[in-house]
């Protein structure tokens, strides 16, 4: 329900996984290591890093969904390892801060 | 009193593609053992970035997990150059990954705080030239 608010807000893209129904908080961030200990279980967890080791992180961190700010996308081989580990990822034309504000417009 | 269950990785050096995977398939096991989101979520932090140091800096290493009846030990050894400086390392934000490593996300200098932050216990010991090997437990009975 709330995922459905924010992906029509900002246009998302669905680009591997499946749609969650909900999120608990957001995080905004690319460094890994702070990636890792700040997305909680549930969280969105925007960044332009798209390498494969933010598959890896999502997954260890049991994000609800990656969402990859100012159109970033993956390669296929990335993407098919999201789909692989179950980790949904986004993408979205909009920058990180922009993405920020419309989700806390969206939940306000 | 149940047997302990342990769990054995070769973590492969210079492979970010396939690093995590180690702590991804330790992560799954816990799952099916029914350790609570917290005490997987702990061990999954603490290996992985774990994992990550041994890829980065030691050119792999090796990953044993051993799950005793108050326990979850952690030991991750490898032969890579040593820590020069334990202390400093230690310290958030210090890192000496190479350039193209930052590029991927990783050298935020977080990776030992955060291990020590999400274990109950942890000891290095390193030796220059000859290796590093860290033992880390998280306690799972309350």
């Amino acid at each position: 329900m709330k995922t459905e608010l924010v992906m029509n807000k900002l246009s998302l893209k669905l680009l591997a996984g499946e749609v969650p129904e909900d999120f608990e908080g957001v995080y905004a961030g690319d460094f890994l290591s702070r990636a890792m200990s700040r997305v909680s279980e549930g969280d969105l967890w925007i960044t332009i890093m798209n390498n494969i080791n933010v598959i890896a992180v999502a997954s260890l961190a049991d994000a609800a969904a990656v969402i990859l700010a100012e159109g970033v996308t993956m390669d296929k081989a990335t993407l098919d390892a999201a789909d692989a580990k179950g980790v949904t990822v986004f993408t979205c034309d909009s920058t990180v801060y922009e993405i920020c504000r419309d989700i806390a417009s969206v939940l306000s | 009193m149940a047997d302990n269950i342990t769990f054995h990785f070769d973590v492969h050096g210079d492979n970010f593609s396939s690093a995590g995977e180690a702590s991804q398939l330790v992560k799954k096991k816990l799952r099916q053992l029914g350790f609570t989101p917290d005490v997987i979520r702990r061990v999954s932090i603490a290996m992985y970035e774990g994992e990550i140091n041994m890829v980065i800096h030691a050119d792999g290493g090796a990953a044993d997990v051993t799950v005793t009846d108050e326990d979850i030990i952690i030991v991750l050894a490898d032969r890579g150059p040593g820590i020069p400086d334990v202390e400093l390392a230690m310290q958030e934000g210090y890192s000496t990954a190479r350039e193209h490593i930052r590029s991927l996300g990783f050298g935020a200098g977080m990776g030992l705080p955060n291990m020590k932050k999400y274990t109950d216990t942890m000891t290095i010991d390193t030796e220059i030239g000859v290796g590093t090997t860290i033992t880390m437990t998280v306690k799972h009975k309350a």
